[in-house]
């Protein structure tokens, strides 16, 4: 039931892109996205596809993993697509039908808008199968740490997400129990109407709760029992720190975005 | 022996001001490098004086001392950093992402500098021979493993005292074993001081001394030698006597001539032995 969960999944590797520091990976990808839907010429997508490709290529992970992602969005996709494709107005028209027409614009949107989602998705998996969320997490404490001068809680959140992304696979393997113990007391999931189905699964979420409660309980307990009193005066024990991949990247992405500006103004 | 390391006197808890006491009138002396096994049914409030211990529960009456310092609220962070704790569930303390986070996680808190605390990682995985998953996440590991896990934690804080709050109580015998023979070690390494709550009798029967406690009451503190020979009295309060008591027991009600003090397995078998052999 868990296991086509892609969020989080990562794996590991020891490729020029596992070894980039996260900072870099979360900004990067980030700033690739932008650059992703600022394209709007066949050079720029040709050229932005290319990339994706390369990058996939030195992470060194099969590209079945890359499909496997797209797949859950693959319904989302074609119905953006479709209405592309049917209510786009401009240009040439080739088939017209009631308010429905397609048209020359109309196509050439559609097939950017599928590049665009695609590589969007292909470049949001490739930073989550490099990255262990452990390293993103760092990631995005650093990124967030200016901001704790204007009173935001950097630290808390940092510790909040580790804490949840270490509990991701704890509390999977207790639904999965629960839904075992429920499943021996007769309790059917996967039968009956849409609203049995949504009160069958009360005798899961129920129980789910009020152990994630006593596990938070005991858990602060365990923490302030080994000295935790927030993050003041703390030390880290990880420590990232910027390499010469990093500035590859950077500078990657300055050669791409000025080339992306070209085709934009020029072409 | 270097002198008292946690001392009560007179502590009395109770978490409702209308209910009734948890803990009354509790005092003892524990010395440094004792081991002290607590024993006693559920809810006879050995899990909250292991808490008042630790500054975790404030005592409403009475006081602890903590290596001479009196426990308040000014000395809770010190008394913290010299009493550590190892809890009963191995998931539900386990902080960090990874083995070497979580060991790292108590340093983290006092602020001890990055190289020392790589340092300090690594010797404490060692110690718990826990050293080749040092990049391995909690929901890789075995129930000991993580609770060995644990103690790495509170030995790279150089404690004093260690308390166990059945720490073994989840565990299968395997996990049990491992655990108990690495505190064993590191209390001959260090003089550790351990305060180990338990239902596990043979893991009793290893304490200097222990302490048992019944509805919210210190009945008793002895060597295992003495407690163990209350046989029925600990029966009454719930509780079991040891393997090698039992046997004793079902070979007297067979008509063996059983000596009345307490052996451990090893006297036993020699008992026993000698008796073959004059038979």
């Amino acid at each position: 039931m868990f296991d086509k969960l892609l969020i989080g999944r990562y794996i590991q590797g020891n490729s020029w892109i596992h070894r980039l520091d996260p900072r870099a990976k979360l900004l990067g990808t980030i700033y690739f996205i932008f650059l992703i839907l600022l394209a709007n010429h066949w050079l720029a997508y040709l050229l932005l596809t290319a990339v994706v490709f390369i990058l996939i290529r030195l992470s060194g992970i099969d590209l079945s993993f890359f499909l496997k992602g797209i797949r859950p969005m693959i319904g989302l996709i074609l119905f953006t697509v479709l209405f592309q494709v049917f209510f786009s107005q401009g240009g040439e028209v080739y088939f017209s039908w009631g308010i429905l027409q397609v048209t020359s614009e109309g196509l050439r949107n559609a097939v950017f808008i599928f590049i665009r989602l695609v590589l969007v998705i292909m470049i949001s998996t490739l930073l989550t199968l490099t990255t262990a969320p452990l390293e993103l997490t760092d990631g995005i404490e650093h990124l967030l740490r200016p901001l704790s001068r204007f009173g935001f809680p950097s630290h808390e959140i940092a510790l909040m997400l580790s804490i949840a992304l270490r509990y991701v696979p704890t509390l999977m393997d207790e639904a999965q129990k629960i839904m075992n113990a429920q499943r021996a007391r007769g309790v059917e999931f996967n039968q009956g109407s849409f609203i049995q189905r949504i009160q069958a699964i009360i005798p899961i979420l129920v129980p789910l709760f009020v152990s994630a409660f006593n596990r938070a309980e005991e858990m602060a307990t365990a923490m302030e029992a080994r000295g935790y009193r927030g993050g003041e005066g703390r030390t880290k024990y990880r420590q990232l720190s910027f390499h010469k991949g990093d500035t590859v990247l950077v500078l990657g992405l300055l050669v791409l975005t000025v080339v992306i500006f070209g085709i934009r103004n020029y072409i | 022996m270097v002198g008292e390391v946690i001392a009560a006197s007179g502590v009395s808890f109770k978490y409702a001001p209308d209910e009734a006491d948890v803990l009354s009138n509790i005092s003892f002396a524990i010395e440094q490098g004792e081991w002290i096994a607590m024993i006693g049914p559920n809810g006879s409030g050995k899990s909250t004086l292991a808490k008042i211990m630790n500054g975790l529960l404030a005592p409403h009456s009475g006081t602890i001392q903590v290596k001479g310092e009196t426990l308040n609220e000014e000395t809770v962070w010190n008394v913290r950093q010299s009493v550590g704790m190892v809890f009963q569930n191995p998931d539900n303390q386990f902080v960090g992402a990874t083995v070497e986070d979580d060991v790292a996680f108590g340093m983290e808190n006092l602020g001890v500098p990055r190289p020392e605390m790589i340092e300090r990682v690594e010797h404490a995985l060692e110690e718990v021979n826990m050293q080749a998953y040092k990049q391995h996440e909690p929901a890789k590991l075995s129930g000991g493993q993580k609770q060995r896990v644990a103690l790495a934690g509170i030995i790279a804080l150089r404690p004093d005292v260690i308390i166990m709050d059945e720490a073994t109580a989840m565990l299968d015998p395997m996990g049990r074993y491992e655990v108990i023979e690495a505190i064993e070690r590191l209390k001959e390494r260090y003089n550790l001081t351990v305060i180990s709550i338990t239902h596990d009798l043979d893991e009793a029967a290893e304490a200097d001394r222990i302490f048992v406690m019944n509805q919210g009451q210190l009945v008793k503190i002895a060597p295992p030698e003495e407690i163990f020979l209350m046989g029925e009295e600990l029966m009454g309060m719930g509780l079991d006597v040891p393997f090698s008591q039992k046997l004793q027991k079902a070979l007297s009600t067979r008509g063996f001539a059983v000596p009345e003090t307490y052996l451990d397995e090893e006297d036993l078998l020699q008992w026993l032995s000698k008796l073959y052999s004059k038979m």
